[in-house]
């Protein structure tokens, strides 16, 4: 694991444009296909467009608390550094997809439910991954102590945990208006392959965007970290100089 | 062109979603990406400061010293 | 290293004991969790009058009428049915067949009278074309609860395609 981290964060520049030239990539592919080359729905006629925003944004908000919640536990586990700055770079990112899901899930319903929004089981949920994200971003940012604010995140990041099987398994276990998964690993899927083909692209091309934006910020973090350490020393070698010369 | 823009009677939805899904990605790379380079730049700033300040204790022993703001 | 191996272990148990005081806590709190009944769950509970609650199925082929601003029909999960009166506007994709979920008072005739009504979108996904050129007429509501899954839902047009 260590040597790992220590040859990605040599070159985490290099990594970052190419993580970055394919999430472009990916993304204008996936929004050519889904908007001009994918037809229209029988049931949903071109509103099923917006499922090629909305599926991708909901499977990266719960991808990023699960890699949060993994950095969490490894952080509360043991020392290792890096975690606490992955759990704090994740959330944002989590927190902006899981927005994007449930606005764009409200657009959608208005339509063709008739609501922008209910009490079912799937939307309560994944609202309450977004308190989440949100109580976690100011957690980490609330104390001075910078390790305390890390500790108190990681604790929130896994009690909630517990909110994203509820999520996956809102449309099995109880009656909701959000309908149940199209795409399951036993059954084949219930979605013809020329809108599956650009859903799966988007999936990549937002999975690619994650990563981007995760290796931005880890660097963005680390560097702050620096800096916060530098300010220590220049205060203590400031005291340190000043009662040398007799101050 | 102008079917393609009206989607079928339901445009505002789906330029909305796709609007707010593209643009809310666009504004979080561009201020993460910001915050990083203010970073890194305050990193080279304090770099090149703290080698000065290296310098000068050494050059003046006596004295009074560079008063060092942080 | 033993020190690790505590601390996961603190890690695992508190998390298991959580899970399972939250799911006790969903488990008693079934019927609110629930977002609406199927008409055999209705026919199970014992009915309360003029309690608001929300009914689910499929529209039932043929029960549609409407005289006026008023529209009657019958939801139905193939098993059992619930009749609704219903004014106002109709979702986009209300028709026969198609899901929905009816919000409203139980009247003691066991008519829903709802006040609002949701079409509920099921999990198929298919190009119009391919849709309109099959000649089967699909149903294309959502499988009935503990029905054996039928080739009448759209998943198997779908499939066809796919191969």
């Amino acid at each position: 694991m260590h040597f790992f981290t220590k040859l990605a964060l040599r070159h985490a520049r290099a990594l970052l444009w190419w993580s970055s030239a394919l999430t472009l990539v990916l993304l204008v592919i996936g929004l050519v296909w889904g908007l001009f080359f994918s037809p229209a729905d029988y049931q949903q006629g071109e509103m099923v467009r917006i499922l090629y925003i909305h599926a991708p944004a909901a499977w990266m908000g719960l991808f990023a608390y699960t890699v949060m919640a993994v950095a969490s536990a490894a952080s509360l586990m043991g020392k290792y550094p890096l975690a606490d700055i992955v759990a704090k770079a994740s959330s944002p990112v989590g927190a902006l997809f899981t927005i994007i899901c449930l606005v764009t899930g409200a657009l959608w319903g208005k339509p063709m439910w008739g609501a922008y929004w209910v009490w079912d089981a799937r939307l309560t949920s994944m609202l309450i991954l977004l308190f989440l994200y949100l109580g976690h971003i100011a957690l980490v940012n609330a104390f001075d102590d910078y390790g305390r604010g890390a500790r108190a995140g990681a604790i929130l990041a896994l009690i909630g945990f517990i909110n994203i099987p509820i999520i996956k398994f809102s449309v099995d276990w109880w009656n909701t208006l959000h309908q149940p998964a199209s795409i399951t690993r036993v059954a084949l899927p219930a979605m013809a392959m020329e809108m599956l083909l650009p859903l799966l692209v988007m999936g990549l091309a937002f999975k690619a965007y994650y990563v981007t934006l995760l290796l931005v910020r880890i660097q963005s973090e680390m560097a702050a970290v620096q800096v916060r350490a530098s300010r220590l020393t220049q205060n203590n070698w400031t005291q340190n100089n000043r009662r040398e010369n007799g101050r | 062109m102008d079917k393609f823009f009206s989607m079928g009677g339901y445009a505002p939805f789906i330029w909305s979603s796709y609007g707010i899904g593209i643009g809310g990605l666009v504004v979080l790379a561009v201020i993460s990406v910001r915050t990083l380079r203010a970073r890194e730049r305050e990193l080279q700033f304090i770099g090149t400061r703290q080698k000065k300040n290296v310098i000068n204790n050494t050059e003046s022993c006596q004295g009074e010293g560079t008063i060092h703001e942080s | 290293m033993s020190l690790k191996k505590r601390r996961l272990g603190w890690l695992i148990s508190s998390l298991v004991a959580l899970g399972m005081a939250i799911g006790l806590l969903l488990l008693a709190a079934r019927d609110t969790v629930t977002f609406f009944f199927s008409p055999s769950e209705l026919a199970q509970l014992s009915i309360k009058q003029d309690r608001r609650l929300r009914v689910g199925g499929l529209v039932a082929a043929g029960s549609v009428q409407r005289t006026g601003t008023i529209i009657h029909f019958v939801i139905t999960d193939r098993v059992q049915t619930v009749p609704v009166i219903f004014s106002g506007i109709l979702p986009d994709l209300f028709r026969e067949g198609q899901g929905v979920v009816a919000e409203g008072r139980l009247g003691t005739d066991g008519v829903l009278h709802a006040s609002s009504v949701l079409a509920k979108h099921d999990e198929t996904y298919t190009p119009r074309d391919v849709a309109e050129s099959s000649l089967q007429k699909k149903w294309r509501g959502e499988r009935a609860p503990g029905a054996a899954q039928t080739t009448a839902t759209g998943g198997s047009a779908p499939a066809a395609i796919t191969r």
